[in-house]
């Protein structure tokens, strides 16, 4: 059955990595509905996180492939319960809808906050699960909403220990091989 | 043209080396690397963007022989039929832009074919990449999904380490192609050379640990089975493990079957070889997969064409899978047991494990059915009396004559499913086919790499009318690098394989598939290569015998039988144990 997944992928630092991952995914004809990137704790060592609505038997077919690639670490597939994330929203509103009545009650209610004022705008931070985010959309849009803008998910694996173990045993033997 | 030997370096060369790094050009680099990995013979066609690695080639022709192909696609197919041939890597130059689209179809041949292959590619300079430069393409993107890796080396400095990541990249594991693009201004650049081989990438683990829990979990079952089966594979080939797997056979009394990459792992005419797997293999393997109890595959993929329906796959059986790659267990069919490892050990622990045992009722279930297929199929086809030329008597005298040891070089149709079946290999690594892909076109090139990878073999192409016009402009490359091919075209005026499945599937009706095709003869002579065409069957050994007499390439066109199909057949998708004998 179709649901939705979290594929994490450890990849070293290289022009088109991106690329080289999302052909798998495309191959098979899955949409990848966000993808996150970021250099991880460990210099060189990138960490993607995907998600993706698909079944798990076509996913753990997926993974294999992708390790298979000369510059991934690992890649794994995690089903909702397995992992712990986020994502963070970020709402651009007319500074005149400030003065409106309840926008500092709604803002206080749904864990949001203010970045930035000017005289035109200003941009309010949420985060939370995708379905929140979105749900605070519709709370803002009386107030005037000129821009939203979404990140894609950020996960920690609940079991993810002994693999950034292995990471930092990977820099050892680096350095044992001389490079 | 005998291939070179490999010479030490030039010695002003060997003690710069051991004394300062030498200043040189990221060209020469490039030679210097392939002459440091151990390359000999380099098959490719210049062209604007790499004109200066071939000016840097001119200074080590006494080292490197460079075949000049007549198209790109030549040069892959050719580097493939070497490394297929000889097992070292394969490798191919060209140019940027069209020169490197024409290297697609044989990069994806050999990635589907674990084919051990490193290309060049010469690429415009790093500051006008992306930007429509004259002969500009984006071969990395374009080749990502095709090769085991790639990479573009925009400065000459960075030329060493990415040859040295190639040639380990390409070789290590479950070999494939890989492709190096190098900028015109990273050619020109000069650097203080110095070569390290790779042998080690921390993103990259090429030889899987054996477990030795899996070897005794599929030994255990081996020990228990009454029908065990093995599916011999291309990885058994590749890792060199056909004496492992011969004596795992032998010690447990086991049938093998073969998929078509994996043919000549065993000798053909070994007492426990069964046969060929899938859609145009041999009856029993196919057949009996439905009754065994365990089937051992060793370093093969379960391609849909082996399996058929998978659905209705070896019901009956828990399947061990010996695999080196792990992407292909269960990618297809489910494991019971997945021996992820390289075959030769994985075989070499298992045999350990496994106890001597008899399987006479077994193995006499395989001998009815190979003699059923031998009086409905193989007689008639290898022994006709009447009636037009057939391919398989001709490939049938062909193995005869070669006694089983010549390479076979097979392209893609019926030709090549009639050769599988029939040409009798006694020696491993001698046959050299397209098989994942389909390639047509593809064994005339290969033939001229494969003799180029082993002077010392014969080595026959097998050829069919439709495939030879794919590539025939290779014969220019046979006669000006003397390279000693025998050509057999069996040329039946059809794109024949496809006309076997319009006459069955699409009642008979020849879309496109009937040729008129030219004179082979005349234009091998064109290439001041020798031929003769034959008709008859009264001609036909006498023919065979002159052409494999003939020093040199020589190519024999042998009129076959117009609507010849190839039996037994599986259709497409249908059970493989629904193989039809006519």
């Amino acid at each position: 059955m179709q649901k939705e997944y979290t594929v994490t992928v450890y990849t070293e630092d290289r022009i088109g990595i991106t690329n080289r991952i999302t052909i798998i995914f495309t191959r098979r004809g899955i949409n990848i509905t966000s993808l996150t990137t970021a250099e991880t704790e460990i210099p060189g060592v990138y960490k993607f996180i995907i998600t993706v609505l698909s079944t798990r038997e076509k996913l753990d077919k997926v993974v294999g492939q992708i390790e298979r690639l000369i510059e991934i670490h690992r890649a794994f597939v995690h089903e909702e319960e397995e992992v712990v994330y986020q994502e963070l929203a970020l709402y651009k509103i007319s500074t005149r809808s400030l003065h409106t009545g309840d926008i500092e009650r709604l803002i206080r209610e749904n864990n949001a906050r203010i970045l930035t004022i000017t005289a035109e705008y200003f941009v309010i931070e949420k985060t939370g699960h995708q379905q929140e985010l979105i749900d605070f959309i519709k709370k803002l849009e009386p107030y005037g909403l000129i821009e939203y803008s979404k990140s894609g998910r950020v996960a920690i694996v609940k079991w993810s220990r002994r693999f950034h173990e292995h990471l930092k045993e990977l820099q050892a033997q680096e350095a044992e091989h001389g490079l | 043209m005998q291939q070179k030997d490999v010479l030490p370096m030039k010695p002003e060369i060997a003690d710069k080396q051991l004394t300062v790094k030498p200043v040189i050009t990221g060209s020469e680099a490039v030679i210097r690397s392939l002459i440091a990995e151990g390359v000999d013979t380099i098959f490719g066609y210049p062209g604007g963007a790499i004109m200066p690695i071939y000016d840097a080639l001119y200074d080590f022709q006494d080292q490197v022989h460079h075949i000049l192909v007549r198209h790109e696609q030549g040069a892959t197919h050719a580097a493939q039929g070497y490394a297929r041939s000889s097992g070292k890597v394969g490798v191919a130059f060209a140019t940027s832009g069209p020169g490197a689209t024409n290297l697609v179809t044989g990069l994806a041949d050999a990635y589907m074919d674990s084919t051990p292959m490193v290309c060049v590619t010469g690429q415009v300079a790093a500051a006008l990449l992306g930007t429509d430069a004259f002969q500009e393409t984006d071969v990395i993107g374009i080749t990502m999904p095709i090769t085991k890796w790639n990479i573009q080396v925009t400065r000459a400095e960075d030329i060493p380490a990415a040859m040295a990541k190639a040639f380990y990249i390409a070789r290590s594991g479950r070999p494939g192609p890989v492709l190096v693009d190098i900028t015109k201004n990273a050619q020109f650049g000069e650097f203080e050379y110095e070569y390290k081989k790779c042998e080690y990438i921390r993103s990259y683990r090429p030889i899987p640990e054996l477990s030795m829990e899996a070897v005794a979990d599929a030994a255990a079952l081996i020990n228990s089975a009454k029908k065990p089966f093995i599916l011999c594979g291309h990885g058994v080939l590749l890792s060199g493990a056909e004496k492992a797997l011969i004596a795992l056979a032998e010690k447990a009394q086991i049938p093998v079957g073969s998929t078509l990459l994996g043919l000549s792992a065993m000798p053909v005419d070994h007492p426990l070889y069964v046969g060929m797997l899938g859609m145009h293999g041999n009856y029993g393997p196919n057949m009996l997969t439905g009754e065994a109890d365990v089937v051992i595959a060793v370093g093969m993929r379960f391609d849909d064409r082996v399996t058929g329906d998978v659905g209705t796959y070896v019901p009956n059986a828990k399947v061990i899978h010996i695999e080196i790659d792990a992407a292909e267990i269960n990618k297809i069919v489910k494991a019971d047991v997945a021996v992820h490892a390289d075959a030769k050990p994985a075989l070499e622990a298992l045999l350990e494990l496994v106890q001597p045992a008899q399987h006479s009722e077994w193995l006499g279930e395989f001998r009815a059915a190979d003699k059923k297929e031998y009086e409905k199929v193989q007689h008639r086809e290898l022994y006709p009396e009447a009636g037009e030329l057939k391919m398989a008597e001709t490939i049938r005298l062909i193995s005869e004559k070669t006694k089983g040891e010549a390479v076979l070089v097979t392209d893609v149709g019926q030709h090549q499913m009639v050769a599988s079946r029939y040409y009798r290999f006694k020696n491993p690594n001698t046959n050299v086919t397209s098989g994942g892909m389909g390639t047509m076109g593809f064994s005339l090139p290969a033939a001229m790499g494969a003799k180029m990878g082993t002077p010392e073999k014969e080595v026959v192409a097998i050829i069919g009318d439709g495939c030879f016009q794919m590539t025939l402009q290779e014969l220019g490359t046979i006669y000006q690098s003397q390279i000693g091919v025998k050509i057999v075209i069996l040329n039946n005026n059809f794109l024949g394989m496809v006309r076997q499945w319009q006459q069955l599937f699409f009642d008979k009706r020849y879309s496109s598939t009937e040729m008129v095709n030219p004179d082979f003869v005349q234009i091998a002579k064109g290439f001041f290569i020798p031929g003769k065409k034959v008709t008859a069957r009264e001609d036909i050994s006498a023919a065979i015998d002159e052409m494999l007499a003939h020093k040199g390439a020589y190519l024999l066109e042998v009129v076959v039988e117009k609507e010849d199909n190839v039996f037994p057949m599986v259709p497409a998708g249908a059970p493989i144990t629904s193989i039809r004998l006519e």
